[in-house]
């Protein structure tokens, strides 16, 4: 059977990678800020504003790396305007977060045409290069899947390990876990649950932005309006699909990568007698049900979306 | 361009503000002598192909000094009608846009504002009855389409060819069933990949699907999105270009474009309103290669890589598309893979 022979394709998997890559970043970015007990709707918005920064950087002469800092700086500062409003403030995270991706999104589009006021075509960057890992490129299909990816995917799983040490093997993780099940108990302990959570929702943010750079400076070359295209939503499911841990997270993107690379190439053997929309559905339906599979037992961070204010009970 | 980058400054921000309530007071200065006011509405950003070959246009016509050009783009099916209303209260005389997802707006509109005209895009035919001043036009370049295609038949080794679209629509349809049928002219047994990606502007996934497309055996890409080429390029393999030249960027990709040219739409509808004749035309036509609204672009770098006898060939059926000796079927359904 053809279809099941894709699956033991290289490019097949490495494709997966690239898909999952922005989505790794994002999930991550997201979680951190759960963690901490604060939901972050901005993120599809800030996954657009580190798209576009990220990329103007670079088109304005700055190296590729530069462009990620700036994107996870422009990220940070969009987590900063998030968390004031409902860490301090206590605003409805809800309403809040689908504010700030209006916000992120609108301000993109309107600094690009500022910038490129009269462009009929895209203008375009040099994006980051696939850079194949000495030796370990050279295993068959896992190398050309997993070692012949650029620069940033790299980066993605180094991410998920570094989240993953930092979350449950530091004293400032533990501070994050801590705000995020019960703020009281860490406000007893000395901690200043306004300040973890505020540097929380900055980290996490942060993250976002380099997901989103990673759209313009490594899947593709140039901006355009929509381009995020709802990379931000999969991520906040992923977060649920990953239970709120780093690693099943990244499994978690992986196996949407997976589906969807998985259509794209289904739709190419059995195009003629399925409706396109069918296969451009099944990643979204894998996930579903994916999700009612994996999180049927999860235990989410207790306060999450409960702000806290000093001394109420 | 760089220089160009947040050019806006207090000053210019106070100037605009002052001349807003003066524009209100255009609409009964306006209707004198001299360039036509026009207001253009996109639903997309300038930068889409479609939207990009209007606008140039205009512009063109601007520095002519037959119109007067303002513009609104990626504005919202929800927001459309509000945008044309405010651009017909305003005082503008001729209004291009594209109503495919807001037919029935577009049409109340053009009918509460009698005297001004509309050059519309849209899937449907003009109704004089009802809206005796809403023209309509469309992207017909079939004939280009055609042409590439036969191009593209002679160019393909496995005579496997991927094509990518946003969404299957009559306007994108069209030229690929066109392509089709010329491919068909130079390699009989082609066999055809079609995808769609259910977006306009997501250049990463319609990357991803043409690497899919070449990964089952595509040697050739019909590039009706951005980034279709950019995955022809990366796996070195051949593409073809659509509504827009994109061979200046994939110098060693891209074969053969098919080229929309409004100009012709636009100047006859000019023509039109000075002359007191603007009427619920179909200006489809315009767009046709014997109108000058479509071409083959330069083969440019692919010129001595296209066989002479292919290049006659093409050269012979652009002849007879011309004199009207041979037409190309308009087929909007939606194609398949085969």
């Amino acid at each position: 059977m053809e279809a099941l022979e894709i699956l033991f394709t290289a490019s097949l998997w490495a494709a997966a990678i690239r898909i999952a890559s922005p989505l790794i970043f994002g999930t991550l970015g997201e979680l951190i800020c759960e963690r901490a007990g604060v939901l972050n709707l901005g993120i599809e918005g800030i996954m657009t504003a580190g798209a576009f920064s990220g990329w103007l950087a670079v088109f304005l002469g700055g190296d590729l790396w530069l462009g990620v800092a700036v994107a996870a700086l422009v990220g940070a500062v969009l987590g900063l305007l998030h968390g004031f409003l409902v860490v301090p403030l206590g605003l409805s995270q809800h309403v809040t977060g689908i504010g700030i991706t209006l916000l992120a999104t609108a301000l993109s589009y309107y600094a690009y045409r500022l910038a490129f006021p009269e462009v009929t075509s895209p203008p375009k960057i040099e994006p980051f290069q696939p850079f194949p890992v000495p030796v370990l490129s050279d295993i068959p299909v896992l190398g050309p899947a997993l070692f012949q990816q650029t620069p940033l995917t790299y980066l993605a799983f180094i991410m998920v390990g570094l989240v993953s040490w930092f979350l449950y093997r530091t004293p400032a993780g533990l501070a994050v876990r801590t705000v995020g099940e019960n703020p009281a108990a860490a406000e007893a302990q000395g901690m200043n649950v306004t300040t973890v959570r505020l540097l929380a929702v900055m980290a996490g943010s942060a993250l976002m932005g380099i997901g989103g750079s990673f759209i313009t400076l490594s899947a593709f070359n140039s901006f355009f309006f929509e381009m995020t295209n709802g990379r931000g939503w999969i991520c906040i499911a992923l977060v649920v699909f990953g239970a709120w841990r780093p690693g099943k997270a990244l499994l978690g993107a992986i196996l949407f990568g997976l589906f969807d690379a998985y259509q794209l190439r289904l739709q190419q053997l059995a195009g003629a007698v399925v409706p396109y929309q069918l296969f451009l559905m099944l990643p979204f339906v894998m996930s579903i049900i994916a999700l009612i599979v994996m999180s049927r037992r999860v235990a989410y961070p207790r306060a999450l979306m409960v702000p806290y204010r000093k001394g109420e009970r | 361009m760089a220089n160009n980058i947040f050019a806006l400054n207090r000053r210019t921000l106070l100037r605009a503000g002052a001349a807003l309530p003066l524009a209100g007071m255009l609409p009964q200065l306006a209707r004198a002598e001299g360039p036509i006011k026009t207001a253009a509405i996109y639903t997309v950003p300038v930068e889409q192909q479609w939207v990009s070959r209007i606008h140039k246009a205009a512009t063109t016509a601007k520095e002519r000094g037959d119109i007067e050009y303002v513009f609104s783009e990626k504005v919202s099916n929800t927001d459309y009608e509000r945008v044309m209303r405010e651009y017909c209260e305003a005082g503008h005389q001729l209004i291009v846009g594209e109503a495919f997802a807001v037919e029935d707006a577009a049409r109340a509109v053009a009918k509460d504002y009698p005297d001004r005209a509309f050059l519309i895009g849209s899937s449907f035919k003009p109704d004089a009855a009802a809206n005796p001043n809403f023209a309509v036009f469309d992207n017909y370049i079939q004939d280009a389409s055609y042409l590439s295609g036969i191009v593209a038949g002679a160019m393909t080794k496995s005579g496997k060819i991927g094509m990518v679209g946003g969404y299957p629509i009559p306007e994108v349809n069209r030229l690929m069933n066109a392509f089709m049928a010329g491919v068909k002219e130079t390699r009989k047994d082609a066999s055809f990949l079609v995808a769609f990606i259910g977006s306009w502007f997501d250049p990463p996934k319609a990357k991803e699907t043409a690497l899919a497309q070449i990964d089952a055996g595509a040697d050739l890409l019909y590039a009706e999105r951005f980034g279709v080429s950019d995955a022809a390029k990366e796996k070195g393999v051949l593409a073809v270009g659509n509504v827009i030249d994109t061979q200046a960027d994939y110098p060693d990709t891209v074969v053969a474009s098919a080229l929309w040219h409004f100009e012709p739409t636009l100047d006859a509808a000019i023509a039109a309103i000075k002359g007191g004749a603007f009427k619920a035309d179909d200006y489809g036509q315009y767009s046709f290669m014997g109108k000058g609204g479509c071409s083959l672009a330069p083969l440019g770098t692919f010129d001595s890589k296209v066989p002479g006898d292919v290049k006659k060939l093409v050269a012979e059926k652009e002849a007879a598309i011309k004199a009207g000796s041979f037409t190309v079927a308009i087929d909007d359904n939606e194609p398949k893979s085969s």
